[in-house]
Protein backbone atom coordinates (compact mmCIF):
# COMPACT_ATOMS: atom_id res chain seq x y z
CA UNK A 1 0.00 0.00 0.00
CA UNK A 2 3.12 2.46 0.73
CA UNK A 3 4.21 2.00 -2.75
CA UNK A 4 3.48 5.28 -4.51
CA UNK A 5 4.44 4.74 -8.16
CA UNK A 6 0.63 3.90 -8.62
CA UNK A 7 -0.12 6.76 -7.61
CA UNK A 8 1.75 8.93 -9.42
CA UNK A 9 0.44 7.06 -12.53
CA UNK A 10 -2.77 7.41 -11.91
CA UNK A 11 -1.92 11.07 -11.08
CA UNK A 12 -0.71 11.68 -14.69
CA UNK A 13 -3.32 9.39 -16.66
CA UNK A 14 -6.28 11.72 -15.37
CA UNK A 15 -4.02 14.87 -16.04
CA UNK A 16 -3.35 13.50 -19.42
CA UNK A 17 -7.36 12.57 -19.69
CA UNK A 18 -8.39 16.30 -19.08
CA UNK A 19 -5.86 17.62 -21.25
CA UNK A 20 -6.33 15.31 -24.35
CA UNK A 21 -9.70 14.74 -23.26
CA UNK A 22 -10.81 18.11 -23.91
CA UNK A 23 -8.30 19.40 -26.18
CA UNK A 24 -7.60 16.23 -28.94
CA UNK A 25 -9.62 15.99 -31.99
CA UNK A 26 -13.07 13.62 -31.73
CA UNK A 27 -14.86 12.37 -34.87
CA UNK A 28 -18.25 14.37 -35.61
CA UNK A 29 -21.09 12.91 -34.81
CA UNK A 30 -25.10 14.15 -35.23
CA UNK A 31 -26.82 14.65 -31.86
CA UNK A 32 -23.42 13.72 -30.06
CA UNK A 33 -21.56 16.62 -31.16
CA UNK A 34 -19.03 17.51 -28.84
CA UNK A 35 -20.80 15.68 -25.74
CA UNK A 36 -18.48 12.57 -26.97
CA UNK A 37 -15.61 13.72 -25.16
CA UNK A 38 -18.06 12.58 -21.98
CA UNK A 39 -17.20 9.26 -22.95
CA UNK A 40 -13.62 9.77 -21.03
CA UNK A 41 -15.96 10.55 -17.51
CA UNK A 42 -19.09 8.58 -17.51
CA UNK A 43 -18.17 5.31 -18.93
CA UNK A 44 -15.31 5.32 -16.76
CA UNK A 45 -17.13 5.59 -13.33
CA UNK A 46 -18.91 2.67 -14.38
CA UNK A 47 -15.99 0.70 -15.14
CA UNK A 48 -14.26 2.19 -11.76
CA UNK A 49 -17.51 1.19 -9.47
CA UNK A 50 -17.89 -2.59 -10.88
CA UNK A 51 -14.26 -3.29 -10.52
CA UNK A 52 -13.90 -1.52 -6.82
CA UNK A 53 -17.57 -3.52 -5.93
CA UNK A 54 -15.49 -6.19 -7.20
CA UNK A 55 -12.48 -5.88 -4.91
CA UNK A 56 -15.50 -4.94 -2.32
CA UNK A 57 -16.30 -8.68 -3.02
CA UNK A 58 -13.03 -10.33 -2.84
CA UNK A 59 -12.07 -8.87 0.82
CA UNK A 60 -15.52 -10.42 1.76
CA UNK A 61 -14.23 -13.58 0.61
CA UNK A 62 -11.09 -13.30 2.15
CA UNK A 63 -12.72 -11.95 5.46
CA UNK A 64 -14.95 -15.30 5.47
CA UNK A 65 -11.91 -17.13 4.92
CA UNK A 66 -9.32 -15.86 7.58
CA UNK A 67 -11.97 -13.86 10.45
CA UNK A 68 -9.18 -10.98 9.96
CA UNK A 69 -10.96 -7.44 10.91
CA UNK A 70 -8.97 -5.83 8.72
CA UNK A 71 -10.66 -7.71 5.56
CA UNK A 72 -13.90 -6.58 6.60
CA UNK A 73 -13.21 -2.86 7.23
CA UNK A 74 -11.32 -3.35 3.48
CA UNK A 75 -14.64 -4.54 2.27
CA UNK A 76 -16.63 -1.52 3.41
CA UNK A 77 -13.98 0.94 2.27
CA UNK A 78 -13.92 0.19 -1.62
CA UNK A 79 -17.76 -0.63 -1.09
CA UNK A 80 -18.36 2.69 -0.34
CA UNK A 81 -16.26 4.73 -2.62
CA UNK A 82 -17.34 2.50 -5.15
CA UNK A 83 -21.25 3.85 -4.43
CA UNK A 84 -19.31 6.95 -4.39
CA UNK A 85 -18.55 6.41 -8.05
CA UNK A 86 -21.70 5.16 -9.11
CA UNK A 87 -23.54 8.87 -8.04
CA UNK A 88 -21.04 10.30 -10.19
CA UNK A 89 -21.55 7.98 -12.76
CA UNK A 90 -24.72 9.06 -12.65
CA UNK A 91 -24.14 12.22 -12.72
CA UNK A 92 -22.19 12.58 -15.47
CA UNK A 93 -25.07 10.52 -17.37
CA UNK A 94 -27.54 12.78 -16.29
CA UNK A 95 -25.72 15.69 -18.19
CA UNK A 96 -25.18 13.74 -21.28
CA UNK A 97 -29.26 12.27 -21.31
CA UNK A 98 -30.22 16.35 -21.40
CA UNK A 99 -28.23 17.12 -24.30
CA UNK A 100 -28.33 13.85 -26.39
CA UNK A 101 -31.36 11.24 -25.26
CA UNK A 102 -33.98 13.95 -25.00
CA UNK A 103 -34.92 15.49 -28.43
CA UNK A 104 -37.71 18.19 -27.31
CA UNK A 105 -38.63 20.10 -24.70
CA UNK A 106 -41.48 18.17 -23.60
CA UNK A 107 -40.33 14.85 -23.47
CA UNK A 108 -40.22 13.86 -19.42
CA UNK A 109 -37.12 12.59 -18.28
CA UNK A 110 -38.97 9.86 -16.63
CA UNK A 111 -39.44 8.17 -19.92
CA UNK A 112 -35.93 8.30 -21.07
CA UNK A 113 -34.73 6.65 -17.75
CA UNK A 114 -36.45 3.54 -17.70
CA UNK A 115 -32.86 2.22 -19.46
CA UNK A 116 -31.97 -1.75 -18.24
CA UNK A 117 -28.67 -0.23 -17.90
CA UNK A 118 -29.87 2.65 -15.75
CA UNK A 119 -32.02 0.00 -13.97
CA UNK A 120 -28.89 -2.28 -13.51
CA UNK A 121 -26.99 0.63 -12.21
CA UNK A 122 -29.81 1.84 -9.90
CA UNK A 123 -30.30 -1.97 -8.59
CA UNK A 124 -26.44 -1.90 -7.70
CA UNK A 125 -26.89 1.48 -5.95
CA UNK A 126 -29.68 -0.02 -3.69
CA UNK A 127 -27.67 -3.02 -2.99
CA UNK A 128 -24.92 -1.37 -1.35
CA UNK A 129 -27.35 0.83 -0.01
CA UNK A 130 -28.50 -1.98 2.10
CA UNK A 131 -25.31 -3.32 2.85
CA UNK A 132 -24.38 -0.34 4.90
CA UNK A 133 -27.76 -0.56 6.35
CA UNK A 134 -27.37 -3.76 7.27
CA UNK A 135 -23.70 -3.07 8.58
CA UNK A 136 -25.07 -0.30 10.96
CA UNK A 137 -27.59 -2.10 12.57
CA UNK A 138 -25.16 -4.25 14.57
CA UNK A 139 -23.30 -3.21 17.23
CA UNK A 140 -21.60 -6.37 17.75
CA UNK A 141 -18.19 -5.94 15.15
CA UNK A 142 -17.64 -9.79 14.82
CA UNK A 143 -21.59 -10.58 14.07
CA UNK A 144 -21.68 -7.18 11.45
CA UNK A 145 -18.63 -8.19 9.68
CA UNK A 146 -19.60 -12.18 9.18
CA UNK A 147 -23.26 -10.88 8.15
CA UNK A 148 -22.40 -8.39 5.71
CA UNK A 149 -19.24 -10.21 4.14
CA UNK A 150 -22.36 -13.10 3.78
CA UNK A 151 -25.22 -9.94 2.15
CA UNK A 152 -21.97 -8.45 0.11
CA UNK A 153 -21.11 -12.36 -1.24
CA UNK A 154 -24.70 -13.39 -1.96
CA UNK A 155 -25.58 -10.06 -3.66
CA UNK A 156 -22.69 -9.61 -5.56
CA UNK A 157 -22.97 -13.04 -7.21
CA UNK A 158 -26.73 -12.25 -7.72
CA UNK A 159 -26.10 -8.23 -9.09
CA UNK A 160 -23.47 -9.17 -11.93
CA UNK A 161 -25.36 -11.59 -13.85
CA UNK A 162 -28.37 -9.18 -14.39
CA UNK A 163 -26.24 -6.55 -15.49
CA UNK A 164 -24.24 -8.74 -17.77
CA UNK A 165 -27.33 -10.92 -19.29
CA UNK A 166 -30.05 -8.12 -19.16
CA UNK A 167 -28.85 -5.98 -21.11
CA UNK A 168 -28.08 -8.22 -23.81
CA UNK A 169 -31.67 -9.21 -24.41
CA UNK A 170 -33.50 -5.86 -23.78
CA UNK A 171 -33.42 -3.11 -26.47
CA UNK A 172 -31.57 0.36 -24.87
CA UNK A 173 -30.58 3.93 -26.03
CA UNK A 174 -27.32 3.13 -25.15
CA UNK A 175 -25.00 1.93 -27.57
CA UNK A 176 -24.30 -1.57 -28.24
CA UNK A 177 -28.07 -2.41 -27.58
CA UNK A 178 -29.54 -5.37 -29.45
CA UNK A 179 -30.82 -4.32 -32.60
CA UNK A 180 -28.15 -1.47 -33.03
CA UNK A 181 -24.53 -2.14 -35.18
CA UNK A 182 -22.49 -3.31 -32.43
CA UNK A 183 -21.99 -6.30 -30.52
CA UNK A 184 -21.51 -5.89 -26.96
CA UNK A 185 -23.32 -3.91 -24.94
CA UNK A 186 -20.14 -2.83 -22.82
CA UNK A 187 -17.00 -2.15 -25.21
CA UNK A 188 -16.92 -2.81 -28.34
CA UNK A 189 -13.82 -2.29 -30.52
CA UNK A 190 -15.51 -1.30 -33.92
CA UNK A 191 -17.86 1.50 -31.69
CA UNK A 192 -15.00 3.50 -30.91
CA UNK A 193 -12.51 5.66 -32.95
CA UNK A 194 -8.69 5.07 -32.56
CA UNK A 195 -8.17 8.31 -31.72
CA UNK A 196 -10.69 8.16 -28.78
CA UNK A 197 -9.19 4.66 -27.75
CA UNK A 198 -5.88 6.53 -27.33
CA UNK A 199 -7.68 8.65 -24.35
CA UNK A 200 -10.43 6.23 -22.91
CA UNK A 201 -8.26 3.05 -21.89
CA UNK A 202 -5.75 5.15 -19.78
CA UNK A 203 -8.77 7.31 -18.57
CA UNK A 204 -10.30 4.31 -17.63
CA UNK A 205 -7.02 2.99 -15.76
CA UNK A 206 -6.58 6.25 -13.93
CA UNK A 207 -9.45 7.26 -12.53
CA UNK A 208 -9.93 3.09 -11.54
CA UNK A 209 -6.67 3.55 -9.78
CA UNK A 210 -8.26 7.06 -8.51
CA UNK A 211 -11.44 5.34 -6.48
CA UNK A 212 -8.20 2.55 -5.38
CA UNK A 213 -6.47 5.65 -3.86
CA UNK A 214 -9.25 7.23 -2.14
CA UNK A 215 -10.32 3.32 -0.87
CA UNK A 216 -6.71 2.90 0.49
CA UNK A 217 -6.80 6.67 2.57
CA UNK A 218 -10.37 5.49 3.98
CA UNK A 219 -9.03 1.87 4.84
CA UNK A 220 -5.85 3.78 6.36
CA UNK A 221 -8.25 6.59 8.70
CA UNK A 222 -10.68 3.38 9.88
CA UNK A 223 -8.04 1.24 10.64
CA UNK A 224 -6.23 4.23 13.00
CA UNK A 225 -9.59 5.07 14.20
CA UNK A 226 -10.53 1.52 15.51
CA UNK A 227 -6.61 1.13 16.94
CA UNK A 228 -8.06 4.52 18.86
CA UNK A 229 -10.84 3.18 19.77
CA UNK A 230 -9.63 -0.31 20.99
CA UNK A 231 -6.73 1.82 23.23
CA UNK A 232 -9.14 3.61 25.18
CA UNK B 1 -28.61 -36.79 5.91
CA UNK B 2 -32.14 -36.95 3.87
CA UNK B 3 -34.05 -38.62 6.92
CA UNK B 4 -32.77 -34.97 8.73
CA UNK B 5 -33.86 -32.83 5.96
CA UNK B 6 -37.31 -34.38 5.37
CA UNK B 7 -37.81 -34.57 9.04
CA UNK B 8 -36.96 -30.54 9.66
CA UNK B 9 -39.28 -30.51 7.14
CA UNK B 10 -41.68 -32.32 8.52
CA UNK B 11 -41.52 -30.02 11.74
CA UNK B 12 -42.51 -27.18 9.99
CA UNK B 13 -45.19 -28.44 8.19
CA UNK B 14 -46.60 -29.63 11.40
CA UNK B 15 -45.81 -25.98 13.60
CA UNK B 16 -47.48 -24.78 10.37
CA UNK B 17 -50.70 -26.85 10.75
CA UNK B 18 -50.68 -26.47 14.78
CA UNK B 19 -50.44 -23.14 14.55
CA UNK B 20 -52.73 -21.88 12.16
CA UNK B 21 -52.68 -18.27 13.09
CA UNK B 22 -49.94 -17.42 11.40
CA UNK B 23 -50.85 -19.06 7.81
CA UNK B 24 -54.32 -17.85 8.39
CA UNK B 25 -52.78 -14.38 8.83
CA UNK B 26 -51.31 -14.23 5.75
CA UNK B 27 -54.26 -15.67 3.85
CA UNK B 28 -56.41 -13.16 4.96
CA UNK B 29 -53.16 -10.43 3.96
CA UNK B 30 -53.79 -11.77 0.06
CA UNK B 31 -57.60 -11.54 0.44
CA UNK B 32 -57.72 -8.11 1.89
CA UNK B 33 -54.83 -7.02 -0.14
CA UNK B 34 -56.49 -8.17 -3.70
CA UNK B 35 -59.77 -7.06 -2.87
CA UNK B 36 -58.40 -3.80 -2.01
CA UNK B 37 -57.17 -3.92 -5.54
CA UNK B 38 -60.17 -4.72 -6.51
CA UNK B 39 -62.08 -2.14 -5.25
CA UNK B 40 -60.00 0.23 -6.39
CA UNK B 41 -60.29 -1.05 -10.05
CA UNK B 42 -63.47 0.24 -11.45
CA UNK B 43 -63.19 -2.29 -14.21
CA UNK B 44 -61.73 -5.33 -14.76
CA UNK B 45 -57.93 -4.41 -15.40
CA UNK B 46 -56.11 -4.97 -19.05
CA UNK B 47 -53.36 -7.81 -18.93
CA UNK B 48 -50.30 -5.53 -18.70
CA UNK B 49 -51.60 -4.52 -15.37
CA UNK B 50 -53.25 -7.42 -14.12
CA UNK B 51 -49.90 -9.23 -14.49
CA UNK B 52 -47.65 -6.32 -12.78
CA UNK B 53 -50.34 -6.36 -10.13
CA UNK B 54 -49.80 -10.42 -9.78
CA UNK B 55 -46.11 -10.82 -9.59
CA UNK B 56 -46.07 -7.63 -7.02
CA UNK B 57 -48.62 -9.27 -4.96
CA UNK B 58 -46.57 -12.65 -4.79
CA UNK B 59 -43.53 -10.38 -3.81
CA UNK B 60 -44.94 -8.69 -0.90
CA UNK B 61 -46.99 -12.16 0.57
CA UNK B 62 -43.63 -14.02 0.59
CA UNK B 63 -41.87 -10.90 2.22
CA UNK B 64 -44.86 -11.59 4.61
CA UNK B 65 -44.81 -15.25 4.95
CA UNK B 66 -40.79 -16.20 4.46
CA UNK B 67 -39.56 -13.31 6.61
CA UNK B 68 -40.91 -15.13 10.01
CA UNK B 69 -39.10 -18.21 9.26
CA UNK B 70 -36.21 -17.64 10.79
CA UNK B 71 -36.95 -14.64 12.94
CA UNK B 72 -39.52 -16.90 14.66
CA UNK B 73 -36.44 -19.13 15.91
CA UNK B 74 -35.87 -18.54 19.51
CA UNK B 75 -32.33 -18.84 20.64
CA UNK B 76 -32.82 -21.99 22.41
CA UNK B 77 -34.33 -23.70 19.60
CA UNK B 78 -31.71 -22.40 17.15
CA UNK B 79 -29.14 -24.23 19.74
CA UNK B 80 -31.16 -27.46 19.52
CA UNK B 81 -31.21 -27.70 15.64
CA UNK B 82 -27.55 -26.76 15.79
CA UNK B 83 -26.82 -30.27 17.68
CA UNK B 84 -29.28 -32.33 15.60
CA UNK B 85 -28.36 -30.99 12.26
CA UNK B 86 -25.31 -29.97 10.11
CA UNK B 87 -25.89 -25.97 8.84
CA UNK B 88 -26.83 -27.67 4.99
CA UNK B 89 -29.47 -30.07 6.11
CA UNK B 90 -30.86 -27.04 8.13
CA UNK B 91 -31.06 -24.50 5.32
CA UNK B 92 -31.97 -27.31 2.53
CA UNK B 93 -35.30 -28.00 4.76
CA UNK B 94 -36.08 -24.25 5.27
CA UNK B 95 -35.59 -23.57 1.85
CA UNK B 96 -37.96 -26.82 0.72
CA UNK B 97 -40.09 -25.88 2.98
CA UNK B 98 -40.51 -21.71 2.29
CA UNK B 99 -40.87 -23.11 -1.46
CA UNK B 100 -43.61 -25.07 -0.54
CA UNK B 101 -45.60 -22.46 1.30
CA UNK B 102 -45.04 -20.25 -1.27
CA UNK B 103 -46.34 -22.55 -3.89
CA UNK B 104 -49.50 -23.03 -1.61
CA UNK B 105 -50.07 -19.31 -1.23
CA UNK B 106 -49.21 -18.43 -4.91
CA UNK B 107 -52.11 -20.91 -5.58
CA UNK B 108 -54.42 -19.28 -3.43
CA UNK B 109 -53.71 -15.69 -4.50
CA UNK B 110 -53.92 -16.56 -7.78
CA UNK B 111 -57.52 -18.38 -7.67
CA UNK B 112 -58.13 -15.10 -5.75
CA UNK B 113 -56.97 -12.99 -8.73
CA UNK B 114 -59.39 -14.77 -11.16
CA UNK B 115 -62.06 -14.43 -8.76
CA UNK B 116 -62.22 -10.81 -8.45
CA UNK B 117 -60.36 -9.58 -11.46
CA UNK B 118 -60.95 -11.97 -14.13
CA UNK B 119 -58.72 -14.21 -16.03
CA UNK B 120 -56.82 -12.64 -19.04
CA UNK B 121 -54.42 -15.57 -19.79
CA UNK B 122 -55.04 -17.27 -22.36
CA UNK B 123 -53.40 -20.17 -21.45
CA UNK B 124 -53.80 -21.15 -17.81
CA UNK B 125 -51.70 -24.16 -17.17
CA UNK B 126 -48.92 -22.13 -18.45
CA UNK B 127 -49.23 -18.97 -16.36
CA UNK B 128 -49.49 -22.06 -13.48
CA UNK B 129 -46.40 -23.47 -14.27
CA UNK B 130 -44.34 -19.71 -14.87
CA UNK B 131 -45.96 -19.01 -11.26
CA UNK B 132 -44.22 -21.70 -9.36
CA UNK B 133 -40.98 -21.37 -11.07
CA UNK B 134 -41.31 -17.80 -10.04
CA UNK B 135 -42.57 -17.94 -6.66
CA UNK B 136 -39.84 -20.56 -6.17
CA UNK B 137 -37.00 -18.66 -6.97
CA UNK B 138 -38.88 -15.07 -4.86
CA UNK B 139 -39.23 -17.93 -1.97
CA UNK B 140 -35.19 -18.85 -2.10
CA UNK B 141 -34.23 -15.32 -2.32
CA UNK B 142 -35.96 -14.26 0.81
CA UNK B 143 -35.17 -17.57 2.67
CA UNK B 144 -31.62 -16.45 2.69
CA UNK B 145 -32.31 -12.93 3.36
CA UNK B 146 -34.80 -13.67 6.11
CA UNK B 147 -31.61 -15.66 7.74
CA UNK B 148 -29.34 -13.09 6.99
CA UNK B 149 -31.71 -10.29 8.89
CA UNK B 150 -32.27 -12.98 11.28
CA UNK B 151 -28.95 -11.91 13.11
CA UNK B 152 -29.80 -7.90 12.77
CA UNK B 153 -32.03 -6.49 15.55
CA UNK B 154 -34.57 -4.49 13.83
CA UNK B 155 -35.28 -7.30 11.02
CA UNK B 156 -38.32 -7.32 9.33
CA UNK B 157 -37.88 -4.06 7.68
CA UNK B 158 -34.56 -4.78 6.76
CA UNK B 159 -35.45 -8.32 5.06
CA UNK B 160 -37.78 -5.96 2.03
CA UNK B 161 -34.57 -3.68 1.70
CA UNK B 162 -32.10 -5.93 1.42
CA UNK B 163 -34.19 -8.40 -0.87
CA UNK B 164 -35.96 -5.88 -3.19
CA UNK B 165 -33.72 -5.10 -5.25
CA UNK B 166 -31.48 -8.65 -5.67
CA UNK B 167 -35.38 -9.46 -6.66
CA UNK B 168 -35.44 -7.21 -9.10
CA UNK B 169 -33.85 -8.51 -12.28
CA UNK B 170 -35.67 -11.97 -11.91
CA UNK B 171 -39.12 -10.42 -11.22
CA UNK B 172 -38.75 -8.07 -14.35
CA UNK B 173 -37.71 -11.65 -16.25
CA UNK B 174 -40.84 -13.30 -14.65
CA UNK B 175 -43.26 -10.30 -15.87
CA UNK B 176 -41.47 -10.82 -19.65
CA UNK B 177 -41.80 -14.33 -19.16
CA UNK B 178 -45.41 -14.67 -18.01
CA UNK B 179 -46.33 -12.35 -21.03
CA UNK B 180 -46.35 -15.58 -23.28
CA UNK B 181 -49.32 -17.00 -21.38
CA UNK B 182 -51.26 -13.68 -22.03
CA UNK B 183 -51.12 -15.02 -26.10
CA UNK B 184 -48.02 -12.83 -26.74
CA UNK B 185 -45.97 -13.57 -29.38
CA UNK B 186 -41.58 -14.41 -28.61
CA UNK B 187 -38.72 -14.73 -31.02
CA UNK B 188 -38.44 -17.91 -31.65
CA UNK B 189 -36.21 -19.31 -28.59
CA UNK B 190 -36.48 -16.81 -26.54
CA UNK B 191 -39.29 -18.38 -24.20
CA UNK B 192 -36.63 -21.51 -23.58
CA UNK B 193 -33.70 -19.02 -23.21
CA UNK B 194 -35.88 -16.87 -20.60
CA UNK B 195 -37.19 -19.80 -18.43
CA UNK B 196 -33.51 -21.59 -18.51
CA UNK B 197 -32.38 -18.28 -17.48
CA UNK B 198 -34.86 -17.85 -14.38
CA UNK B 199 -34.17 -21.82 -13.38
CA UNK B 200 -30.77 -21.03 -13.69
CA UNK B 201 -30.76 -18.41 -11.02
CA UNK B 202 -32.54 -20.20 -8.41
CA UNK B 203 -30.10 -22.91 -8.39
CA UNK B 204 -27.93 -19.73 -8.16
CA UNK B 205 -29.19 -18.95 -4.95
CA UNK B 206 -29.33 -22.25 -3.45
CA UNK B 207 -26.02 -22.59 -4.15
CA UNK B 208 -25.02 -19.71 -2.91
CA UNK B 209 -27.22 -20.42 0.19
CA UNK B 210 -25.89 -23.67 0.74
CA UNK B 211 -21.98 -21.97 0.71
CA UNK B 212 -23.01 -18.81 2.98
CA UNK B 213 -25.60 -20.21 5.60
CA UNK B 214 -22.82 -22.22 7.65
CA UNK B 215 -21.41 -18.72 7.91
CA UNK B 216 -24.16 -17.75 9.54
CA UNK B 217 -24.61 -20.38 11.60
CA UNK B 218 -21.99 -20.39 13.47
CA UNK B 219 -21.73 -18.15 16.41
Amino acid sequence: MNKSWWKILSFLLLIYTIIAGFLCNVPRLPILNETIRNLYFHVCMWFGMMILFGVSFYYSIKYLRTFQFKYDIYAHCFASVGSFMGILGYLTGFLWVNVTWITDQSQSIGSVLKEPKLIGAAIALLIYGAYFVLRDSFTDMDKRARTSAVYNIFAFAMLFPSIWIIPRIVGSLHPGAPGSDSGNPALDRKDLDASMRMVFYPAVIGWTLLGVWISTLKIRLSLLKDKIDSNE
Amino acid sequence: MLNRILGIVKKELLLEIRQKHTFYGILLYIASTIFVIYLSLSETPETTIWNTFFWIIQLFVCVNAIAKSFLQESKGRMLYYYTIASPIEFITAKLIFNVIIMWVMSMISLLLFFVFLGNPTTNSILFLVIVFIGGSGISLVFTLMSAIAAKAQQNAALVAIMGFPIILPQLMLLMKLSKVAFAEVFKNGAVIQLVGLSLLMNVLVVVLAMILFPFLWKE
